[in-house]
């Protein structure tokens, strides 16, 4: 099966801009994917648009046309709905229409404003991730739901929140580079363990920010990025989903992720690659101890041990296995529709020499990107690879 | 009916309504697997022989968090205990109420009681500790 290259990426800032709609991020971020691919906005046959609470946000229903629109683009146009892993599953589906020849050439990202409902109705926005009837009704919010399976993971394998808080101090640090990260600020594991509790045992800084922001990449054929000589070094090559009940409840272990097991064993085989030719990830580090159900899932740290990569160092920028150098959803922000995309947006510029971070992972030839919603009753994985 | 007025949600209220009277139940499929209502369709097997069944009077935590940055309509229920709890076929996840929350872990065994919220006044799955 053909691969798919990442032509062009291009990302907002991400943090606090209330007043700005999500088609003025979005068109902000095409245009420098645009930009950076030098495909032209003609030869775009679809755009497959990630985004999760517009209705809320902004009261805007239909929004694929509106984001073709945006961005100058006259082609058919669908919006991906699968709370944060929204435009994980808008690339995915991208990814299967270039490689089936369906389509050679697609716009893709996501965007979202969330700034503008406040933290309590941002906190309330995000809760509709969750089951309304037994799980929302019940008082479950978000940060909630993860404190749950953070509980559940001490319980069953031990660690304490001084682990967790290594995780959130190494995002920190990552985005220090990152010009687009919400928080460019290095922060002590004391931070971490003084601020407020959110819902315990998580606090204010495990949790990512809530964040305006948008991402879009345009991918293409690998037939169409040879035939226009595309600067393209990086692939996708591999893409796997997984789904799961939908209320945490119903999980059968609660500080595991199967989705994301799925997802990735199906992008691994489809890459042909396994976990250990993984040089480094980007994971859906929505709060701190996801990060580490997220390594466990991907198998990059056996079960019941991620929750002391990050202290021990095996994760930090000059680990064996970086992870979120970025600086993850945690310090780069979390503008939910736009993660997914996002993430193989910065995966592919590290993997291209072309990041703030790339001298760390000079030698990588494998990467990862995990994107997750909901308690992670929906995962993507994409595996991508550069040409060395 | 008027625009106005409150809109049930039907399975979900009956439930709420009978485990208010203490004859809380659950669902369970002819192949034995346990779920919530509404359900016409068992999620682990497809089996669509659903009948009720009664729901054991205790649980068990399974996994506990307190919560102080709630949604707007737990606004003055905060700061609270948000519980996982095991019953057997089925879990449930709900307010652990009548102790202090300092004081709920897991392993906790709970009776579930209706309880309303002090922001909305709605009905709200209770955990009572046993």
């Amino acid at each position: 099966m053909s691969d798919v290259r990442v032509a062009g990426t291009g990302l907002t800032s991400f943090g606090n801009s209330p007043e700005r709609t999500s088609r003025d991020l979005f068109a902000e971020a095409t245009i420098t994917a645009f930009e950076e691919s030098g495909v032209p906005r003609d030869d775009v046959e679809a755009v497959l648009y990630g985004n999760f609470m517009g209705e809320l946000s902004e009261h805007q229903g239909h929004q694929g046309p509106l984001m073709a629109e945006a961005a100058g683009v006259q082609a058919p146009a669908t919006r991906y709905e699968s709370a944060c892993a929204s435009s994980g599953t808008a690339v995915r589906e991208a990814v299967k229409r270039i490689r089936t020849g369906e389509n050679d050439v697609i716009l893709v990202g996501g965007a979202e404003r969330m700034t503008n409902l406040g933290t309590a109705g941002a906190t309330e926005a995000l809760a509709i991730a969750a089951d309304d009837l037994w799980e929302v009704r019940a008082g479950v919010t978000f940060p909630g739901a993860y404190a749950l399976m953070a509980q559940a993971y001490f319980d069953a394998y031990g660690g304490e929140h001084e682990d967790l808080a290594h995780i959130a101090v190494k995002n920190h640090e990552n985005a220090l580079s990152n010009e687009k990260a919400q928080y460019q600020r290095a922060i002590e594991v004391s931070d971490v363990l003084e601020a407020p509790p959110v819902s315990e045992p998580l606090g204010l800084y495990d949790a990512c920010p809530i964040s305006d922001g948008a991402s879009a990449l345009v991918l293409t054929s690998e037939a169409y990025a040879e035939d226009h000589d595309l600067e393209a070094p990086v692939a996708i090559t591999g893409t796997g989903q997984g789904g799961d009940r939908m209320a945490l409840h119903d999980r059968e272990h609660l500080a595991r992720s199967p989705a994301a097991r799925e997802a990735g064993a199906e992008a691994y085989a489809d890459a042909g690659v396994d976990a250990g030719d993984v040089d480094f990830a980007e994971v859906h580090d929505c709060f701190t101890i996801a990060e580490v159900l997220a390594l466990e899932a991907l198998d990059l740290e056996p079960i019941g041990e991620g929750i002391s990569a990050a202290r021990d160092g095996r994760t930090t920028a000059d680990g064996e296995m970086p992870i979120n150098l970025s600086g993850g959803l945690k310090a780069k922000g979390h503008p939910v529709g736009a993660t997914g995309a996002s993430q193989i947006a910065e995966v592919t510029e590290l993997l291209a020499g072309h990041h703030p971070n790339s001298d760390h992972v000079a030698d990588a030839t494998t990467a990862v990107a995990h994107n997750a919603g909901g308690t992670v009753a929906s995962a993507t994985v994409h595996v991508l690879e550069v040409d060395r | 009916m008027s625009d106005s007025d409150p809109v049930a949600d039907a399975g979900f209220d009956e439930w709420l309504a009978a485990a208010a009277e203490g004859d809380a139940y659950y669902l369970e499929c002819a192949n034995g697997h346990g779920s919530l209502p509404p359900r016409r369709v068992c999620p682990d097997c497809g089996s669509t022989d659903i009948a009720e069944a009664d729901l054991s009077e205790t649980g068990e935590i399974r996994t506990v968090t307190v919560t102080h940055v709630p949604t707007p309509a737990f606004e003055d229920d905060a700061p609270y205990a948000t519980a996982v709890v095991d019953f057997g076929p089925v879990r449930l996840t709900g307010q652990v109420i009548g102790i202090d929350v300092a004081d709920v872990e897991t392993g906790l065994t709970v009776a579930l009681e209706i309880t309303t919220s002090e922001t909305t006044g709605e009905r709200v799955i209770g955990l009572r500790p046993v």
